[in-house]
This record gives C-alpha cells, structure tokens and sequence, in this order.
C-alpha cells in the first residue's frame, strides 16, 4: 500500500524533484551468478526482461519536462542487452549516462562506438565496474570462479579505450579492514594499468542472494518516522530517483521485486510519496547515498537561507 | 550598456582577488559581486575581507562561509573520499582559527542569493545551484533540461553559480542561460597558474523599426522583455595572472598542505578529484 495520508505516523518519503533517472535495462538477465545479488540475478531469472530501444527512447522524451539531470543503466548485466550501445548513445544527446557493468563482458567494437558517442556529447559516459574486493581470493568466492581476472581485463580495456570506469566493491569484508584494503586495492589497479584509479566502497543490501549468504532483514530492522526526524533525506535514493523496468515505474532500484514498488506507469505518476519501511531502507538509511556517483553525491544541507 | 563582475569562490587568494577588482574596474564594471566561498585553501584569510568593503563588493554565502560563519566542525563541501576530506579538513581548521570573530559574524550576514535584473534579464547569483548551496553543477554531468527546470522554477533568465572550481556556460531556451562563474581562489586542472572571473554584460539593441527586425530581436529575448528594452547579454570568462609564487610562499609560511601548494605553482588539482565527472577528471593530470 502507498496510499499517502498526511496524518498517518508512517516514514513518507517525498520526491521533490526526478534528478536521476535509472533504466532497469537488462532487467534481471545477467551472465553471472553471484552469491550478493540483492536482486538475485543469473542467466536464467527473466522475471524482468530487456528494455528496448525504443522504451527508453519513450522515457527519455518523458523526462525532458520533468527536468531530469541524469541517467543510470543497471540490471543484470547492462551489456547482455543488444541494444545496450545504441541506448547509450542516444541518450547521451540528453544528458549524462552511467552504466552500472560487472565488466566481463565488454566488446572493442562496442567501446570503440561508445567512446566516439562520448567525444561528440558534452555529456559524461561512466562506467560502474563491479568488483568485490582486490584479489581472486576476495572477489570470486562472492562473483564466482575466474571473475576477478575477467573484470580486470575488463578494467583495463576500459582504460585502453580512454575511459576512467569508477569501480565499486560491495563491502563483502568488515567495516574495520576498509582502509586497508582501499589502499591494497588502489595499488591492484595501478598495477594493471590504470593510472588513476577511482573507488567507491558500497554496503551489500541484505535482500535476494544476500540473505541466504548472510542474512535477511530482522522484522524490528525498520526505518520509523521518530528516525526522520533532522535526518537529511536527499541521502536516500528515493528522495530523488525512480527505476523503469519492463513492468512500470518503481520507486529505486533495489526494491524493484518488493510488493508496492510499482508507483505508476508513467513518470510522472511516479513522483509520489513512499514509505520506507522495507528492510533494505534501514540499509539506504545508515549509509547514505549508496547508488549515486561522487560528482553528483546529494550531500549535505538543503538550501541556505 | 551596462557591465558587471562576477567573482566565484576566492578560497583565500586575496592577492588574485586584488587583481581582478584591478582589472573588472579597468574594464568599467558598474557593480561587483562575489558567489561565496570567501575562505579556503589559501593563506591569511581575513586580508580577502576588507578588498571586498572597499570595492562594495556584495557576497553570496556559501557552504565555506556558513560553516566558518557558524563555527561548524566541518566545511560542508560534501566529499565522498577520506582522503579529500582529510585536506579539506586541514584548511578548514586553519581558515577557521584565522577568521577574526567580525569576519565570521559578517559570513553569517550573507544571503544565500542575490537577484536583479540586467535590462530585461532577471539574473540570479548562488553558490552551487539555486536549490542547494553545495550542489554540484559539472558542465558534463548537468542536463540542459535540468538546468531549463531550474530557470523555470527560481523564475530566472540567467542563473550563476560557482562551488565546483571550473568554469562553463550552457545557453537556454528564450535566451536564458546558465553560466558557472569560475573561481579565484585555485587554477581550474588545466596546467595553467592563472585563474578565472566572469563578466556579464547587457548590451541595449536599437529600438525595433520594422516587423522583420522586430521579430529576429524576439528571437534572442527572453519571453517577458519589454519592447523597449531589447537586448541581449554577453558573458566573457577573464583569465587573470597574479603573483601566484608569492601566494604558494605565504602558504609554506603558513604550514599549509604541499599538496595545494603544487597546484597553485603547476596549475593541475592534486586533491578533491574524486568528485570530479569522467569528463572534467581526464581533462586534469591526476
Ligand atoms: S551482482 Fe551484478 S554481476 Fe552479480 S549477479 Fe547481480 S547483477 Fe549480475
Ligand atoms: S530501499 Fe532505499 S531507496 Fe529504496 S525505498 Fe527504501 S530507503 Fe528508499
């Protein structure tokens, strides 16, 4: 139920505005299988299928007079889709692109096209490289067998074709050894080839593979509206993104499989209030920000004065 | 014609700031403002303070400025990376035990904007973005619908900013536009030691004498121009050389990071580069 009445003691999340716009564009394909996959993707899960061209063709005109900044491709695997190269070059005549990759997949053909689409934009293309941690011994117990050396691979390419992909680990070690293990990280990278490295550190999201591999959430791990209370809101994805998937409109892209995610068929009748009491939005709650990139991190106080 | 200056965040380089009300005067400059961000990364803090009463200089209030202002703990720049926000803090820490106590309370007077018109033009000064001041607007990662949005809903024809340290302009719809102003206080990545200011500047069109001129003056207006004042607005970013040796000598003096010492001699940004969009980071040297 999303039904907003403003005197129930619910934690409501308004969107004041629609900043990024995510595409679940692979929807829950992907070529691996790994063990954290808070939306549990492989091969085989079509429960959300691919979004065509022309769907996201559809959506980026609907969200010219939303006023929307940014786009995020993610599914699955991103790159499975054949028609992925051509969505990202269309939309980089709107506005900024970042696509979300486990980069095993990546073809020269597809980034020799994608880095002359970027030249011609003046928008950025980024790309999210997702590795869990600086060795095989790390990474591939969580992605599976020979995935380290696959994305790395993946890496340099992307640094061979002039791009400075932004790697995300999902923090699959205790929070105490983070600084170690940025640093032996950093150093991995310069290793392979990439000059200037940059990293980002996410928390994993205790939903769909993760919670056989951990755990799930406890019924008493819930965001309440007391907890709103002087919290900056412009930390949770919701208080500024929306997902398309093959299915509608949802309110972010880690619940797209929760009941009630669905707010619309259009944008537009997407933009309303949603209340965060999922488990997974005690995890958005506590670290903030874990789905936008650091250039466009909406941190801080609102407007002065 | 009527021109003015407009200063982005000075960052403490009082002595690049002397150059450039120098030269905004030279160049007839009717008024002079600065985008906030008055402290930072630079030496001696208080001396940028009175070069802006004697030139009336009006300020926007940044994130630098409410945080020295209100003594806060830390400068509010949003940095995701420790190792940014370890230097960030370095300068912070200096800049707000050297702001005298008039200083800070003159930060805490600043308003968040600044509004009036230039002709027909309703031109608004922010710090980041006129709905957030620490909003990063990076010419690459910014889309010209999202900026549309914001002209339409801060009810502006041109809005200026400053916050993210390098300059850009993006035209608009109905000759609207966003300009980001650059900054004084450090290079802007590009290998060079100078450092940049904008000017803006209304130049009156003659009065309409015919349909056809009337309506490709139409063109270039924005929508609610009175027909009197047709015009159009030029905006010119201005390099400025100062005595940049000087600048990274006081900072050695003063014990502050080598690190922001190195870019100000070489003109390339050593810290806060985890911010930036792919674009703007492969234009720098690390
Ligand atoms: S975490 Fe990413 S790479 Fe791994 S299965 Fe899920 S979608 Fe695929
Ligand atoms: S999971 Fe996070 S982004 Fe999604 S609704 Fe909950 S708090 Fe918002």
């Amino acid at each position: 139920m999303n039904q907003h009445s403003p005197t129930d003691q619910r934690p409501w999340i308004a969107i004041p505005h629609l900043d990024h716009l995510w595409f679940q564009v692979a929807g829950t394909l992907c070529n691996l299988t790994c063990a954290h996959c808070f939306i549990s993707c492989s091969p085989k899960n079509d429960s959300f299928g691919f979004l065509s061209l022309s769907d996201v063709q559809r959506r980026l005109e609907e969200s010219v007079p939303l006023g929307v900044k940014e786009y995020y491709f993610t599914g699955g695997e991103p790159f499975l889709n054949p028609e992925l190269t051509a969505i990202l070059i269309e939309t980089l005549r709107y506005g900024p692109a970042t696509v979300l990759t486990n980069g095993t997949v990546l073809k020269d053909e597809w980034l020799t096209d994608l880095r002359a689409a970027e030249d011609a934009s003046i928008y950025s293309l980024e790309f999210r490289v997702s590795i869990d941690g600086c060795s095989p011994e790390m990474n591939d117990p969580v992605r599976g067998a020979g995935t380290f050396a696959r994305a790395m691979k993946g890496v340099a390419k992307l640094v061979q074709y002039g791009f400075l992909p932004i790697i995300t680990a999902a923090r699959v070690w205790p929070i105490e050894q983070d600084r170690a293990i940025v640093d032996r990280f950093l150093e991995v990278l310069r290793d392979a080839g990439y000059a200037r490295p940059r990293l980002k550190i996410l928390p994993t999201l205790h939903l769909g593979a993760e919670e056989t591999r951990t755990h799930g959430y406890l019924p008493s791990e819930r965001v309440t509206s007391d907890m709103l209370d002087g919290y900056d809101q412009s930390q949770l994805v919701c208080h500024h993104s929306r997902v398309v998937t093959d299915r509608g409109v949802h309110v972010c892209p880690i619940l797209i499989e929760s009941h009630g995610s669905v707010l619309g068929q259009t944008l537009s009748e997407s933009l309303v209030p949603f209340a965060i009491e999922h488990g997974a939005c005690t995890t958005c709650y506590e670290y903030g920000a874990i789905c936008s990139n650091a250039s466009s991190q909406p941190l801080g106080q609102e407007a002065l004065g | 014609m009527m021109r003015i200056a407009l200063l982005g965040g000075l960052y403490s380089n009082y002595l690049a700031l002397e150059a450039a009300l120098v030269d905004a005067r030279r160049r007839g400059c009717e008024a002079i403002y600065c985008l906030g961000d008055l402290g930072a990364f630079g030496p001696h803090p208080d001396r940028a303070f009175p070069l802006l009463h004697e030139h009336g200089v009006a300020c926007v209030r940044g994130n630098y400025d409410d945080s020295i202002g209100r003594e806060l703990a830390d400068c509010q720049c949003g940095y995701t990376d420790p190792r940014d926000n370890h230097f960030a803090q370095l300068s912070y820490d200096y800049t707000l035990a050297n702001t005298s106590p008039a200083n800070r309370a003159w930060l805490r007077s600043l308003p968040g904007e600044i509004r009036f018109d230039l002709g027909s033009y309703r031109v608004l000064l922010c710090h980041g973005s006129p709905r957030r001041t620490n909003e990063f607007l990076w010419e690459s990662t910014t889309s010209t619908h999202f900026l549309e949005h914001l002209a339409d809903e801060h009810e502006a024809d041109v809005i200026c900013g400053t916050h993210t340290g390098i300059k850009w302009r993006r035209d608009l719809a109905g000759g609207r536009m966003f300009v980001n102003v650059g900054v004084l206080g450090r290079p802007e990545n590009d290998g060079r030691t100078n450092v940049w200011y904008t000017l803006l500047t209304h130049r009156r069109h003659h009065a309409p004498r015919d349909g056809i001129l009337e309506k490709s003056l139409a063109l270039c207006d924005p929508p609610h121009a009175k027909r009197e004042d047709y015009g159009e607005i030029v905006v010119e970013f201005i390099p400025i050389e100062y005595d940049h040796q000087r600048l990274a000598a006081e900072m050695r003096a003063q014990r502050l990071p080598e690190e922001f010492i190195e870019t100000i001699i070489a003109g390339w940004w050593t810290t806060c580069l985890e911010i930036l969009p792919a674009k703007e980071r492969r234009r720098g040297r690390w």
